[in-house]
């Protein structure tokens, strides 16, 4: 009989080894899927994972691999903050969004007006659209104990039925032909967020993500406000104890999350996206949970995952485009890796035995 | 100009989906369980059982092979949470995702089918409808008049204790969670089959979601899990008539009404049970929390 | 070694009461990774018999008793009970062979009722109706009267023991295990517990008890089994020793001695007036206009069964609760409306009852949990910003102060025994030189080495001039180390009394004597 011994302290080999068996377990179980499906298992994994980076067509999609990652990198990093304190922002899709209208927004409101003021001002919207849209939950956990797992949730909804809104109403393009979305931010220079250096794909959020990514980990690892937060989320009484007041965390950790999303929200409707559409939410909040949890709510494990997510986003598209895979194939992917992930996580915090027989 | 002839069918067909999810969602809670893969296991139901109905003709054969597709998913989560002992909120959330996905991976061949139509049953409601409603009281009677449902309280209560008395913990877990994919498979069928009569990608939108919010809002009872079901079916339908009736309000924020809705309902039963004291309200003990049996 | 050695104890060979015995086990053993928890276990219960089952934390009374309960196999050895084989793979099967448990942490469902509670211990519970009906009947027949139909979150400790006898007795065990039963309760509760035991005894039922209280083992127990390091030490007639001899056998080592001298009392330097707090929780204690002065050089003990407001009281001391403007001071400053580490900075400091998960982090290494109070007072951390070596450094000096038994600061607490993370505990916080410590039972399930040495340091920081506060249900510990007694019941406090003369009896009837216990009331 196999026995499960809590360990003493958490083994670092294992926090390190185990998301990388989740990837191999992932592509072992998603080459099987594909063979039921009909299609080459090998060739399908090379398609993903290796051919967006040394493929034919890499030089294309190389710099697709920041775009993507840029985003996934700047949510995942808040809500690893969230996750290490109990607290479960899961609603960062639409953070996200409302991040990304609200930047918009006042890019429209000055449009067609050339101001040097403009982008700094979008980003500040963009991030205070994320923090106010996440703060609802916090409000409404902290006054009336209402879960942020489900508020945070429906607000995804509420934020994608904004964003249509927007996109038919308000925000509509005047010169759009009748079209739904915005006007076209890449062709407003004030308001864009370009290709900050040719062929890497590199704009403003790639860098505000590595800054994200190094103050975050000042944050946890240095930081007393950091330690309350593992604390609380370990132990929360003790947190109490220390003198963290649960619902000034509350708010710190969904504000802070939600700022960060609303900063990738703005930052993709400026550069990469260009526009808002109803459609301008694209799963970079949901991947984002994935990407905290394969990172092991690391900073740097964050930084990793984020690429490697970024990485299935490119090759997905590119077995789409050249073996007719179906798009939803990466979603089950990341959904796979998930589980592999939890699974795995038992060998960091148990030690398996053979027990003594009964 | 309200019928009241139309309107109760349409308010039933409304509460139904979200009715199942939430009863099943309702038994696997009070085992202690915290599952947020219900809108995974809706959707995949959703797509079970359309497919089935749809190579057999039958509605209800649909119905059964999402209840066991919907179990089936289910003990992924069985397996992570139960043996691998995960946590459960990132479990659930990565069983939702996984659903989300594998449906849509599937689904592409149904698309722009029809569904074999399903015979009206008694009042002119069809018999699913009737098993949502017989499960309700069937559910309250389990729980509190028989000892399974006892021991399952127990278990869900303080798992310690119960494994301290010889209750199988896991077990029962593992059947509670068993049950509630069942549940939320043929709630999600109903779905595909019974409402839309067609198979979409992401079509339950939410409404496993909603459906834990309901379990939330019945302060973990059978009854109250039936009248959240009514209330959000209830807003669903008007909001369905504001919009067919031309109310000068853009369709999109009409349309957010349900999930408004929900965040106040939750809003307000949320601060009933913070505030007042009654002891033995409110959520199982052992909520989320995983068991490892030591020594 | 100068302690008296028992030659009798070979009781399972040779004698008759090898074949009589209710119970009876034989070389058993039983290992965990690092730990032998039994070794070589031999003894017998005979019909009709109180046998108490005496040792320190960690001795091995928990796994054994496990093991005839079912919950835990043993590696080797042999158990019989009615001298037939006894081994249960769960506990179903051994209540099914005749042994009924009453735990030390309630094995009850706070949200359920009592006939509910007490149908998920029994097998094949009668219906509804009928098994209310027995509850009734049969806690009246033993003096335990219950409500069939109230939930378990509204009844006391005392009540709730009630459950787990009551559940015990439907059952008609041959064997009843009590497992540390008197320490939720009073004296005078604990009597009429015992009169029930005796009662039950009486008609045929073997008990064992389990208990590090020597006193009452002496008092009431027929024959005492005597464990120490998962072996069998002896086995003896309890009232024919004394407790000092007892206590030999059981710690195995000298007693330490206890050094009370050289405290004076100086000037109030804690004072609560009138503090009231709601109850945090369902299951909570509200907190009654509790007043109470400590002075300088001064312990002042404060006595009771758990869950009468410890908890809610420390909390309102450590600054985790808030209370009324005015009603907390320190030196005159009031702290009511500061928080935790604002206390801590004034010099108001607290060591919480529950050192895994409340005083300490379980995950977190004990560098790690110097910073969770020591932060600003040692100054560990600056401008927000961590001083890792500092930290380091000073869970170090805690370490070797205190005698912490551990590989290094970097240990996470949960791998401390008990009585080392409970070292730890007090020294981090007695070594920031506090002006007013308060500790909720600062000995709870701590080996008695340990023990000792914590309350020397509570004894020596009261020398040095700070006043302390010593919350606890252990009322030898309370003689012990305080000045001056009062106890906490239902939330409210007692008036002080000096320690010095008090007699159990007194201090039994300031606890709320037999509450509860003796009233017929539901």
């Amino acid at each position: 009989m196999m026995m499960l011994i809590p360990r003493t302290e958490t083994s670092t080999g294992w926090q390190i080894a185990t998301p990388i068996m989740a990837v191999l377990a992932t592509m072992i179980t998603g080459g099987l899927l594909f063979a039921i499906m009909g299609y080459d298992p090998v060739a399908a994994i090379r398609t993903i994972f290796w051919d967006p980076l040394f493929g034919p067509a890499a030089s294309y999609s190389r710099p697709q691999l920041l775009v993507k990652a840029g985003p996934l990198i700047l949510i995942a990093s808040g809500l690893a903050i969230g996750f290490r304190a109990g607290i479960w922002n899961i609603g960062a899709e639409g953070q996200y969004i409302i991040g990304g209208i609200c930047g918009a927004a006042v890019a429209l409101a000055a449009y067609p007006g050339e101001h040097w003021w403009l982008f700094p001002a979008m980003i500040a919207a963009g991030a205070f659209g994320g923090w106010a849209w996440a703060m609802i939950p916090a409000m409404l956990r902290n006054r009336f104990g209402a879960s942020e797992i489900l508020v945070s949730l429906m607000l995804v909804y509420v934020a994608q039925k904004v964003a249509a809104w927007m996109a038919f109403g308000p925000l509509k393009n005047p010169e759009g032909f009748g079209f739904p979305g915005s006007r076209n931010l890449q062709q407003y220079p004030s308001a864009s967020n370009p290709e900050l250096i040719a062929g890497t794909g590199a704009h403003w959020g790639v860098f505000a993500a590595a800054l994200a990514v190094l103050a975050t980990w000042v944050l946890m690892s240095r930081h007393i406000r950091g330690f309350h937060i593992r604390a609380a989320g370990l132990a929360p009484r003790a947190a109490r104890f220390a003198g963290v007041r649960p619902e000034t965390l509350v708010a710190f950790c969904l504000g802070l999350s939600g700022a960060l999303a609303g900063l990738a929200g703005i930052f993709e409707a400026a550069g990469p996206a260009g526009q808002i559409t109803d459609s301008f939410g694209s799963g970079y909040g949901f991947t984002a949970i994935i990407v905290a949890f394969l990172g092991r709510l690391n900073p740097v494990g964050i930084l990793l995952a984020g690429l490697l997510l970024a990485l299935t986003y490119i090759g997905g598209e590119l077995a789409q485009l050249t073996m007719q895979l179906p798009a939803a194939t990466v979603q089950v992917f990341q959904g796979m890796l998930l589980f592999f992930l939890l699974g795995f996580d038992l060998l960091t915090r148990f030690r398996i035995t053979r027990g003594v027989p009964a | 100009m309200i019928d009241l002839t139309t309107l109760i069918p349409m308010l039933m067909a409304a509460s139904t989906p979200i009715l199942f999810a939430a009863l099943g969602e309702l038994i696997v809670e009070r085992a202690g369980v915290l599952n947020l893969g219900v809108e995974g296991m809706m959707i995949v139901g959703a797509l079970a059982g359309f497919a089935t109905a749809v190579a057999t003709g039958n509605p209800y054969l649909g119905f059964v092979a999402a209840a066991v597709a919907g179990a089936a998913v289910s003990m992924v989560f069985a397996l992570l949470t139960q043996v691998l002992l995960a946590n459960q909120v990132a479990s659930g959330l990565a069983l939702t995702m996984f659903g989300l996905g594998l449906a849509a991976l599937f689904g592409k061949a149904y698309e722009g089918i029809k569904a074999p139509a399903m015979g009206p049953g008694p009042l002119g409601l069809n018999w699913i409808v009737w098993l949502g409603l017989a499960s309700v009281p069937a559910i309250w009677w389990f729980l509190n008049r028989t000892r399974p449902g006892l021991i399952l309280r127990g278990v869900g209560e303080n798992h310690d204790a119960a494994h301290g008395l010889g209750h199988p913990v896991r077990r029962v877990r593992t059947g509670a969670i068993a049950f509630g994919g069942a549940m939320a498979g043929i709630g999600g069928a109903f779905i595909s089959i019974a409402i839309v009569l067609q198979w979409t990608e992401g079509m339950t939108a939410g409404a496993g979601w909603i459906a834990l919010a309901i379990v939330v809002f019945s302060n973990w009872t059978a009854p109250g899990v039936l009248a959240g079901a009514w209330l959000f079916g209830g807003v669903t339908v008007l909001q369905l008539r504001l919009q067919a009736a031309g109310v000068a309000v853009p369709v999109q924020l009409l349309s957010m009404a349900p999930y408004l809705a929900t965040i106040l309902v939750l809003v307000l039963i949320s601060a009933r049970q913070k505030f007042s004291r009654r002891a033995g309200l409110g959520a199982p003990g052992s909520l989320g929390q995983n068991f490892h049996a030591l020594r | 070694m100068g302690f008296p050695r028992y030659q009798n104890n070979d009781l399972t060979k040779g004698t008759n009461l090898a074949e009589t015995a209710v119970f009876r086990a034989e070389r058993i053993g039983k290992s965990y990774p690092g730990v032998r928890a039994n070794d070589d276990v031999s003894f017998a219960v005979a019909p009709g018999e109180i046998h108490a089952l005496l040792g320190e934390n960690g001795a091995g009374k928990s796994t054994l008793v496990k093991m005839i309960y079912g919950l835990v196999r043993p590696d080797d050895g042999q158990m019989f009970l009615m001298g037939q084989p006894h081994h249960p793979a769960d506990p179903r099967a051994a209540r099914a062979a005749g042994v009924a448990m009453v735990f030390q942490h309630f094995s009850l469902f706070d949200a359920l009722t009592v006939a509910e509670n007490i149908a998920l211990g029994m097998e094949n519970p009668p219906p509804r109706r009928t098994l209310s009906d027995r509850i009734t009947q049969v806690s009246h027949e033993f003096g335990l009267p219950l409500n069939p139909a109230r939930r378990i979150a509204t009844l006391s400790a005392g009540e709730r023991q009630r459950v787990e006898i009551i559940r015990c007795l439907l059952q008609n065990p041959r064997l009843l295990i009590m497992d540390e039963p008197t320490s939720v309760l009073t004296p005078q509760e604990a009597e009429l517990l015992f009169a029930t035991l005796r009662k039950l005894a009486g008609q045929g039922t073997a008990i064992l008890y389990i208990s590090h209280k020597l006193e009452e083992i002496r008092a009431h127990c027929d024959r005492a089994t005597i464990l120490r390091g998962g072996k069998v030490m002896g086995s003896a007639d309890p009232r024919a020793h004394s407790a000092r001899e007892l206590a030999a056998m059981m710690v195995g080592g000298q007693m330490r001695e206890i050094d009370r001298s050289g405290r004076v009392a100086g000037d109030v330097l804690l004072q609560m007036e009138n503090v009231s707090a709601p109850a945090p929780s369902a299951e909570g204690t509200a907190l009654k206009g509790i007043s109470l002065a400590v002075r300088s050089g001064e312990i002042l003990g404060i006595g009771g069964v758990a869950g009468n407001g410890q908890e809610e009281l420390l909390s309102v001391l450590s600054g985790e609760v808030l209370t009324r403007p005015g009603s907390v001071t320190l030196e005159g400053r009031d702290l009511s409306q500061a928080g935790p580490e604002a206390r801590r900075l004034a010099g108001l400091l607290a060591a919480p009852e529950d050192r895994l998960g409340h005083a300490a982090v379980p995950d977190f290494s004990l560098t790690d949990n110097t910073l969770l109070t020591a932060g600003g007072r040692k100054v560990l951390v600056r401008n927000g910003m961590i001083d890792h070596r500092a930290a380091r450094a000073f869970a170090e000096e805690v370490i070797k102060g205190y005698d912490v038994r551990t590989p290094g600061p970097g240990t996470a607490a949960r791998a401390l025994s008990g009585g080392n993370l409970q070292k730890f505990v007090i020294g981090r916080e007695v070594m920031q030189a506090p002006r007013v410590l308060a500790v909720n039972q600062p000995t709870w399930g701590v080996d008695a080495g340990a023990a000792a040495a914590v309350r020397q340091s509570l004894l020596d920081l009261a020398r040095a001039g700070a006043g302390v506060i010593v919350i606890s249900q252990d009322l030898d510990e309370l003689m012990e180390l305080s000045d001056r007694f009062c106890a906490l019941n239902e939330g409210r406090l007692s008036d002080p009394r000096p320690t010095e003369g008090l007699t159990l009896d007194e201090i039994g009837l300031m606890l709320g004597g037999a509450h509860g216990m003796a009233e017929a009331q539901i």
